[in-house]
């Protein structure tokens, strides 16, 4: 138990001192604050003012381009429209809008932004469509007291007959969220077990080693040394993103102002409609189920990628063993669209039962709803499954670590399986 | 025996269709240094991880002191395995620890006899060094003071001169004789026969899985004693006679093998008797010429 323990310290102490431990720590966060932060940035910098210049037999359109957020339209004398489409250079102008019989032209000394673009046609589509309705003597308002919108509240029922707002849209989005984020861990974690396993035979370490240890302790210290590493990186991850998100709103954003945001009619509307999105979802059951799917994959799969690093003398060979390991994962992810579809159906079960599919199908299916007995038998197999990965890999995995050069084909695996002590 | 460390008795290990040891059998005599050898793939290698508990035997058994080999014995084992090395990227000093830690030793126990060591290899600057930075040989010597740093009763010793220069190699000799003089038993495998003659007492042969030499350096000797003599004498013609046959001849050197039913004795009184002998050699095998004559044989 001892030695394990050191066995564990030494593998979690190596990775974590790594240089490129540090470096993908501290930039994880940056890039997602990034990912969360510009958005924001960039619509803020869609509020610079451009000046569109319209030519005088387009003047009707005007007052509905106007409308357009950001931008600017002045009707301008044709002669000033043509010395503009020469030289734009020494102007105030953003663009020119002009029109050759049916043709709408804009013309600009830069690439025009397509929601620009795309505004003004909307606009000017608009104006024509009504002029056309009008000439076919359709009432506009007639029209107008005509559209509607239309919108669909889910509902669940519980046992109780408490009923609780659902909403599709978040149930996916947090299932697929964390089913991605559980692949993605057990995939670089797993690989990382497989490098190790692999560093420790290319450097002769492990025949030094494994005659103080137990291979089996080696193996299993590595696995969960390397699990602690992903724990920990996750972990700083999350608490670096929040920092780093709350500092750059408070920098991006006049505190002011967010106040007097947050007070908005608009933003209570947001609020609600954020409950909405979410309010049906057992938050305390994913967090849970997370945690556990997260471990339980990760040491089913970590083991046989131990396994494959103990069968290889290098990286470059492990192809061949690694595909059969990464197929049931990248079916799983496969399968997250069919399983939101239809999250009670047959194949949504059955692949959340399986346990190499299981933690990320799960993980998709939670926030749908999930009976109890299900849980519960798909937690079942998939603890049965990595305690029988974890033998299997075993056997191969001592066999494995002691053979040098040698080219291993499947039937050799098979064959250390029997191997005994 | 009571006075043996080691006892490996009818000890088979099969992987799959493919026998490592079949029913080998050998002993050793505690504070010996013990060489074992065989030509690759003989199977030297399979029985040094049995006594290391790094694999089981299919059947027979293993004493170790008088008791069963269990895990308790692997803190009084020390094993400097062929295939040898160290993690690249960690420091020295703190991958001596490590591993040292690993044979059962407390940490403060473990630094203090590092110390040590160190200082006596004159390579206490090498601690805040990483390994990848050691030439093949530097790495060599933490490896053989990893290996005994725990004062194991029994240290086994995988090709230790592999990757040591003459002076090297020698220091390491020397501590490997030096542990022996101070009580520790030594197993030893090499292909190297002049270090065997130089340091063992005692041999095992392995050949095809089997055990098929084994006992002192003397008494295996005796046994394969060729009843061959050079002798020299004062001119180039020597008669011959019924008590020897001349195996060949350079100039007034000569090779004779005594004839069955007659002694050493009958010989030299034959040739004494009708020559002058200038000089007399009992000629003995050496050990490469047992092991290649013992392989031959099988």
């Amino acid at each position: 138990m001892n030695k394990i323990w050191l066995i564990i310290s030494r593998e979690y102490l190596v990775r974590v001192k790594k240089k490129s431990f540090i470096v993908m720590t501290i930039l994880g966060p940056i890039l997602m604050a990034a990912l969360l932060v510009t958005p924001t940035i960039l619509s803020m910098q869609d509020q610079q003012n451009r000046l569109v210049a319209l030519s005088e037999k387009n003047i009707e359109f005007l007052e509905p381009l106007n409308k357009i957020e950001n931008t600017k339209f002045t009707v301008i004398p044709d002669e000033e429209l043509e010395l503009l489409k020469k030289d734009f250079s020494q102007t105030e102008y953003y663009a020119v809008l002009d029109k050759d019989k049916d043709q709408f032209y804009l013309l600009s000394d830069q690439q025009i932004s397509l929601s620009v673009q795309r505004s003004i046609a909307d606009k000017i589509e608009k104006i024509i469509e009504r002029n056309k309705l009008k000439l076919a003597g359709i009432d506009l308002k007639v029209l107008e007291s005509s559209v509607t919108e239309i919108n669909i509240q889910t509902k669940i029922i519980t046992l109780d007959g408490e009923n609780i707002n659902s909403s599709t849209e978040g149930s996916m989005g947090i299932g697929f969220i964390t089913g991605i984020l559980i692949y993605m861990f057990i995939f670089m974690y797993g690989t990382m077990v497989m490098r190790g396993v692999i560093e420790e035979k290319t450097n002769r370490i492990v025949e030094v080693i494994i005659s103080s240890v137990k291979p089996f302790q080696l193996m299993m210290g590595k696995i969960i040394g390397v699990a602690l590493v992903g724990l920990t990186q996750f972990i700083l991850w999350i608490v670096l993103t929040m920092a780093l998100a709350a500092l750059a709103e408070l920098l991006l954003f006049n505190p002011n102002e967010l106040i007097s945001q947050a007070n908005s009619a608009e933003n209570t509307e947001i609020m609600s409609k954020i409950t909405n999105l979410i309010g049906g979802i057992n938050f305390m059951q994913i967090i849970l189920c997370f945690i556990f799917y997260f471990i339980s994959g990760y040491l089913l799969y970590s083991s046989l990628f131990a396994a494959v690093g103990s069968a290889v003398d290098a990286e470059a060979d492990t192809q061949q063993f690694v595909v059969p390991i990464t197929v049931p994962l990248l079916l799983a992810i496969m399968l997250i669209q069919p399983v939101m579809d239809n999250p009670d159906g047959t194949l949504a079960f059955w692949m959340s039962m399986i346990p190499f599919t299981s933690p990320v199908i799960m993980m998709v299916r939670l926030p749908f709803g999930v009976e109890n007995w299900e849980l519960f038998i798909s937690m079942l197999s998939i603890i049965t499954g990595f305690v029988a990965t974890t033998f299997l890999a075993a056997k191969i995995y001592r066999t494995g670590i002691l053979m040098y050069g040698k080219k291993i084909s499947y039937k050799e695996l098979w064959k250390w399986l029997s191997y005994k002590g | 025996m009571a006075d043996l460390i080691l006892e490996v008795n009818d000890v088979v290990k099969v992987y799959g269709d493919y026998t490592a040891l079949n029913k080998v059998n050998i002993s050793i005599p505690k504070g010996s240094i013990y060489g074992l050898l065989g030509p690759n793939g003989a199977g030297k290698t399979t029985l040094m991880r049995i006594i290391n508990q790094i694999t089981a035997p299919d059947s027979g058994s293993v004493i170790f002191n008088g008791e069963k080999l269990q895990g308790k014995h692997i803190s009084m084992i020390g094993y400097l395995p062929e295939e040898r090395g160290l993690y690249k990227k960690m420091k020295v000093g703190e991958q001596a620890l490590y591993l040292a830690q690993l044979k059962g030793m407390t940490y403060s126990e473990a630094l203090s006899k590092l110390r040590y060591w160190f200082k006596r290899f004159k390579i206490i600057e090498w601690w805040p060094k990483k390994v990848e930075e050691l030439s093949k040989g530097m790495a060599q010597k933490i490896q053989f003071i990893v290996t005994i740093l725990h004062e194991p009763k029994l240290l086994i010793f995988d090709e230790p001169f592999s990757g040591f220069d003459p002076i090297n190699a020698s220091i390491i000799r020397d501590e490997i004789v030096n542990l022996r003089d101070k009580g520790t038993t030594i197993i030893f495998s090499t292909h190297r026969m002049e270090s065997v003659e130089e340091i063992c007492d005692h041999i095992a042969l392995i050949n095809n899985a089997e055990t098929i030499l084994e006992g002192s350096i003397e008494n295996i000797k005796n046994k394969f004693d060729n009843k061959q003599f050079e002798v020299t004498i004062n001119e180039e013609n020597l008669l011959e006679s019924q008590e020897y046959t001349i195996v060949n001849q350079v100039h007034n050197v000569f090779n004779l093998t005594i004839n069955d039913n007659f002694t050493q004795k009958d010989v030299i009184k034959s040739i004494n008797e009708k020559h002058e002998i200038i000089l007399l050699k009992k000629h003995t095998p050496s050990i490469e010429e047992i092991f290649i004559k013992a392989i031959g044989n099988e």
